[in-house]
């Protein structure tokens, strides 16, 4: 057995930094324990965490929870739930944080939500969108704040069956949110439709669409309408080849998230115009919450909030709710008071309830089209779908999710 | 008879590089087999250690046919290899270059427990002791000088009590007074041990000193072949040698 | 229908340009220094990101595009060249595919900076004055820019020909991609030659990355998106060969725009799919030729030493500490610990066909993912208890490295790497589409251990038990006569041949016992984390491998478990600690790169070398 000098020195500086947990007085602030794929996803995640700032400084400076301040501790998960699951355990051991929060990535959240099962602890997922999360894989202990792939999918399909459109084409980034996304519009749209036809569909690797022969198979097919779920870069490229090649011409299109300004805003003045899209129009939403909200952020970080950075405002408002409500730390009481919590959303809306039958908070999402202004692309003739109207009924909830 | 070789044929895309070669070696008796560049040795080498699977034609060993076996088949069989450019595992020390051979004839390369440090090394010392390459047996192959390199080979080609031992240019590389010390302990070897010797050669003085019988190729036909006076006596021969202008050695 | 499908491969040749671009450069670049440089993806990232503030910045119009491109392509040369001179020249005499290590370091650099210079949001930059609009082909829209992409590649095609065939400078690059070694021989200024060529070929990557500024937006996510795929063009077309990479990108760029008619959801692993079948049929490529030696020549492998006292002592001591220290520990660093010595033996499970065997894996972790997943399976569809599970880890990992084995053991180099990689690919897809039984990218949750086993500190014990254990095992199988074959195969294959080897099956049981060990390591992780993931046998999770064999000394035996420990430390640590983290790791990799050449524990040898 030969194992040289690094591995001693190794061994010792655990011994020193690992060996002596960080141990914080009851009275001390209260931590929250937030993971998220901050270097994987940054155009996502940096608006998120400003925001999460914000609303903990909020907090803080109105004298935090019966005088206890929230203190965050950040880590990153690089994209890999394994490594999620690490940090997982140590804000819990270490840190001795009183919850965990965050989640981009749905592989990451479930990670951490089975973790929280199996060690008992409260998770507040705020961004994962896989139905997974509350439902078929749902659990005691994790809650989850966004719309999700089914809601969003609901709140289109109610406007695509509205249009004339018979034959329909998807595309869609290849994994579980793509593929799930499809299935439900089909499932929903055949419902509320039924002679509506499918007629293509795409699943470019996400994050490597090769958009020039995507548009052309989609073309080729000549749909009358087209539901896009790709996102981000892929969505760019997407557009960018679609619009050059005419596929958006004298076609519907219907498109999942493109309204958030995480997507529409790199499109530039390319931006499509009369998509029917999920998204958030900052600029137009004046309620009074919101403008506070808008107006506060933009202050402070010279810039306008994206969707992540409702998110990450709305996350820490239920935490707060939450704690208020519980009175302490205690994972139990802390569940307790999450079921049937309401609490504000940055939206400026009604409030938002999470749901105790699934944990599915009925934050909801705007829906609208989108519209070239002053060479920028935006949300018009916009409305708020509330959450709770695009769940599924109790009795259907129940058998999706885990009894017992 | 330990090797008897009848009408080997090999052609490469319609070239024909060996066309009708016969020979036979008898134990303790040295062969060399020579010719001008393109002649046809590398190729007629190739089909009997078994790089090269002749078109047609018989390569018996000890009364079985071996033509077209695998390297490591021919040598289980008894043929023991030196390479013209020495290889050896430069990674291991000379001892264990012998041991490996020795583990190989033993079918013991599966074996994943025993170290082989603890292996009993008085053969592979023997083997070593023969070449006279014992003192070094503990250097790394690595950084052998080049003439030690080729007795390191010896003893790895001995370590499976060949029959026959197939060298490729044998002293190429080496300092004349090293090829006439080499080729005799050969020659030593061989005879004590009843060995029998087939190698090419490009130094014609080591062929006519050491080599009891030569069999002379060109364009991949044997042109002639007896004892080493009979041979450099031949007409063609010369004619060939002196067509290409290798003629040191032969007059 | 006719003319949808010739727009359909009109699309699918402007994909081919563009990935020849990237290609080319890559090939470029290891027919010469035969470097597998990780950075290409990096250079092509910042020949978009440059050409978008150029291009913005300048005035609009023809000179202010094109010229913007050019002038970034010029840029990201003279980055390549910075790169050249600081880092990989230093390290040319490193054992094989060190440099691999050196070029990560950087790729990890690269992406922290750009997100500090352009931010996290995706770029968009104009489109090419004068080719903005389409033209009608058969009365199907075609856009220009990508007519204009299909021309581009064979035009550069044919300008690198006249390079390579009617410039002394050419014909010296060709004569060192045929053969390394005589470069040397023939008294070329081998500096001079790989410093040039490194800006030949960062100039090409730049050029790629700023021609897709029309067509796609910039973001910071372009490096890896393309590396994987430029190897897999580099590799199909055969190393260093220029027809080959445009042959095979052509190939690629065609399968993959009528694949998805028939397939839409081929697009994960068609590149890997095509590059295997090209590869089991033709071992160095389409167009590639066998290099002259199987082994880099100019590399001697050196002795395994024995463990001498001190290093036996030092072993002993950190196994005890490995043993006595975590009672005493919190928690979590039970979990790090446990988590570190998973990574030794799967570090040390690779090293086996790596080091003694001379056959890198870029796909490594395909062994480890399968034994996860054999373990997750188990636990899900049969409720099998963990004993179970630990079981059929290895057993699923080993029956993969029987397979899989059998088609890479044949290949050598460089080839036999990018052959592990396409079959790792391939598990990979497997686990990521067959949502019925592996759950998808949501992986497979709830694979907790045994109740017995369920404390954190009796979980380390049995990881520690087994991990070095299987080390042990692996460690003593390099020093028993089967280590020795395989070094002997690696060291000379045409003298283990003629003294009876067969290296094959040498090989391929030696590929069978790193997949079984690395899968007894993937099995225990999967309980560790408690659920399985696609991303356990994931390119990323690969590339950890390697870098920690690299790291501690692909030479020495002791260097993977270095190597796994001090690179699963730093990265743990940094991760923690610094927002920038990405930053900080690669330019520790970069130092410890320039630093200990021969990696730390290569390094910490020649040390004790040098005092005695």
């Amino acid at each position: 057995m030969t194992i040289a000098l690094p591995r001693r020195a190794a061994l010792l500086g655990a011994a020193a930094t690992l060996a002596t947990p960080a141990v914080h007085a009851q009275e001390g602030p209260i931590r929250i324990g937030e993971i998220n794929s901050y270097s994987a996803q940054p155009a996502f995640l940096t608006p998120y965490r400003n925001a999460w700032m914000m609303a903990q400084d909020e907090v803080n400076a109105a004298g935090g929870i019966n005088g206890r301040r929230i203190e965050t501790v950040f880590r990153d998960d690089g994209g890999r739930p394994e490594d999620a699951v690490r940090h997982a355990g140590e804000l819990v051991n270490n840190e001795r944080v009183a919850l965990l929060s965050g989640g981009f990535l749905s592989n990451v959240g479930l990670a951490v939500a089975d973790f929280a099962n199996q060690n008992r602890r409260l998770y507040v997922a705020s961004e994962p969108l896989t139905d997974a999360l509350v439902w078929a894989r749902g659990n005691r202990f994790t809650f989850r704040l966004r719309p999700s792939t089914y809601m969003q999918c609901a709140m289109l399909v109610e406007e695509a069956a509205k249009l004339p459109a018979r034959r329909w084409a998807t595309v869609a980034p290849n994994y579980e949110y793509g593929q799930s996304a499809v299935r439900w519009f089909k499932e929903l749209l055949t419902r509320a439709k039924p002679d509506v036809q499918f007629v293509a569909e795409q699943f470019p690797a996400l994050g490597r669409i090769d958009a020039g022969a995507t548009v052309q198979a989609l073309a080729g097919a000549n749909p009358e309408g087209i539901f896009n779920v790709t996102f981000g870069a892929d969505l760019t490229n997407f557009v960018r080849q679609g619009s050059t090649r005419g596929l958006f011409e004298r076609r519907s299109v219907v498109s999942l998230l493109t309204g958030e300004p995480e997507y529409l805003d790199p499109l530039g003045d390319e931006a499509p115009e009369g998509w029917i899209v999920t998204g958030y129009p900052w600029e137009e939403l004046n309620t009074e919450g919101h403008t506070r909200f808008r107006e506060n952020y933009r202050r402070r970080f010279n810039t306008h909030p994206r969707l992540g950075s409702v998110v990450a405002y709305d996350t820490v408002s239920a935490i707060v709710g939450m704690l208020r409500k519980s009175g302490g730390t205690e994972t139990d009481a802390m569940i307790e008071a999450m079921r049937g919590l309401t609490f504000p959303t940055a939206f400026g809306e009604a409030e938002v309830e999470f749901r105790a039958i699934d944990h599915q908070s009925t934050l909801g999402a705007y829906i609208g089209r989108t519209a070239l202004r002053r060479g920028r692309g935006v949300m018009v003739d916009w409305r708020y779908a509330d959450g709770r109207n695009y769940l599924p009924t109790d009795e259907v909830v129940r058998t999706l999710r885990p009894q017992g | 008879m330990t090797l008897l070789v009848e009408d080997i044929h090999k052609s490469f895309g319609g070239v024909q590089a060996v066309a009708g070669v016969s020979l036979s070696v008898q134990a303790g008796e040295l062969l060399a087999l020579i010719g001008p560049n393109g002649a046809g040795k590398s190729t007629c080498f190739n089909m009997l250690n078994g790089q090269l699977r002749p078109d047609r034609g018989r390569i018996v060993l000890k009364g079985q046919d071996i033509a077209g076996l695998p390297p490591r088949r021919i040598w289980r069989m008894g043929v023991g290899r030196t390479f013209q450019i020495t290889a050896t595992f430069a990674s291991m020390s000379v001892l264990e270059n012998v041991q490996m051979a020795l583990l190989s004839h033993a079918h013991r390369l599966f074996d994943i427990w025993n170290p082989v440090r603890r292996e009993d090394p008085a053969r592979a010392m023997a083997l070593l002791e023969r070449v006279g390459m014992a003192a070094q047996a503990g250097r790394p192959c690595g950084v052998l000088a080049y003439g030690d390199l080729k007795r390191v080979e010896l003893a790895i080609a001995l370590a499976n009590d060949p029959a026959l031992l197939l060298m490729d240019e044998p002293t190429a590389g080496m300092a004349p007074s090293e090829r006439v010390a080499l080729m005799e302990l050969t020659a030593g070897i061989a005879r004590n041990s009843g060995i029998a010797v087939l190698f090419t050669e490009h130094d014609m003085e080591v062929v006519f000193a050491h080599a009891d019988r030569i069999l002379v190729l060109d364009r991949g036909r044997p042109i002639a072949e007896g004892e080493p006076a009979q041979v450099r006596a031949d007409p063609r021969v010369r004619e060939v040698y002196l067509g290409t202008g290798a003629t040191h050695g032969i007059a | 229908m006719f003319e949808n499908l010739l727009v359909q491969g009109l699309s699918g040749l402007a994909s081919a340009s563009s990935l020849f671009l990237v290609a080319s450069g890559l090939t470029v670049i290891f027919g010469v220094t035969r470097i597998v440089n990780f950075a290409h993806g990096s250079l092509y990232m910042m020949g978009a990101y440059l050409s978008w503030t150029l291009v913005t910045a300048l005035p609009r119009g023809h000179l202010g595009f094109w010229g913007g491109v050019l002038v970034a392509a010029l840029i990201v040369g003279v980055i390549g060249v910075l790169i050249e001179v600081l880092l990989l020249r230093r390290i040319y005499k490193a054992p094989e595919l060190f440099q691999l290590l050196g070029t990560f370091g950087v790729v990890l650099i690269v992406q922290d900076v750009a997100l500090m210079i352009w931010g996290p949001q995706d770029l968009l930059g104009p489109r090419a004055p004068g080719l903005r609009g389409a033209v009608e082909i058969l009365g199907v829209r075609f856009p220009l820019y990508e007519l204009f992409l299909i021309a581009v590649g064979p035009v550069v095609l044919g300008l690198l020909w006249l390079l390579f065939h009617r410039t002394r400078w050419g014909t010296t690059v060709r004569a060192a991609t045929a053969d390394r070694e005589m470069v040397g021989a023939l008294g070329v200024n081998q500096r001079m030659l790989f410093t040039t060529v490194f800006f030949l070929g960062s100039v090409l990557a730049g050029l790629g990355g700023a021609l897709q500024l029309p067509r796609e937006s910039v973001n910071l996510q372009m490096d890896l998106a393309i590396i994987a795929e430029a190897f897999v063009v580099v590799v199909i077309g055969g190393l260093g060969s220029l027809p080959g990479a445009f042959l095979a990108a052509l190939l690629l760029g065609q399968l993959q725009a009528f694949g998805i008619l028939i397939f839409p959801k081929i697009t994960l692993v068609l590149a890997f799919l095509v590059m295997a079948v090209v590869l089991v049929v033709r071992p160095h490529g389409l167009l590639g030729r066998p290099p002259a030696s199987a082994h880099a020549a100019h590399v001697v492998e050196p002795p395994y030493p024995p463990a001498t006292p001190l290093v036996r002592y030092l072993g002993f001591a950190a196994l005890a500490l490995a043993v006595l220290v975590p009672p005493f520990m919190g928690e979590f660093a039970l979990i790090v610990f446990t988590e570190i010595a998973i990574m030794v033996l799967f570090a040390a499970s690779l090293h086996f066909i790596m080091g003694p065997g001379g056959m890198a894996s870029f796909g490594h972790a395909a062994y480890f993912g399968l034994g996860a997943y054999g373990a997750a399976l188990l636990a899900k569809h049969f409720a099998a208890p963990m004993e179970l599970g630990l079981f059929a880890a290895p057993l699923m990992a080993g029956f993969a490295g029987v397979v899989f084995g059998w088609f890479c053991v044949r290949l050598s180099g460089v080839y036999a790497a990018m052959l592990t990689l396409a079959f790792a690919q391939i598990a990979w897809s497997t686990a990521f589409q067959w949502v019925e039984v592996t759950g998808g990218d949501n992986g497979i949750l709830g694979v907790w251990p045994s109740a017995w086993a369920q404390p954190k500190l009796v979980y380390y014990y049995l990881a520690l038990v087994l991990c070095v254990g299987v080390t042990l095992l692996l460690r003593r199988a390099i020093f028993a006569p089967f280590g020795y074959a395989l070094r002997a195969g690696r060291d000379s294959p045409l003298r283990a041949e003629a003294i009876g080897m067969d290296g094959f099956r040498i090989r391929w049981v030696a590929f069978i016992f790193a997949a079984i060990a690395a899968g007894v390591a993937g099995g225990l992780f999967a309980y560790a984390k408690g659920s399985v993931f696609p991303t356990y046998m994931a390119i990323p999770r690969s590339v950890d491998a390697l870098l920690m064999v690299l790291l501690g000394g692909v030479q020495t035996v002791s260097g993977p478990i270095v190597g796994a420990l001090a690179y699963t430390w730093i990265h743990e640590q940094l991760m923690r600690s610094f927002d920038l983290w990405r930053l900080f790791l690669g330019s520790v990799i970069v130092a410890l790169v320039l630093f200990f050449p021969q990696g730390l524990v290569g390094a910490a040898q020649r040390l004790t070398e040098r005092r005695k």
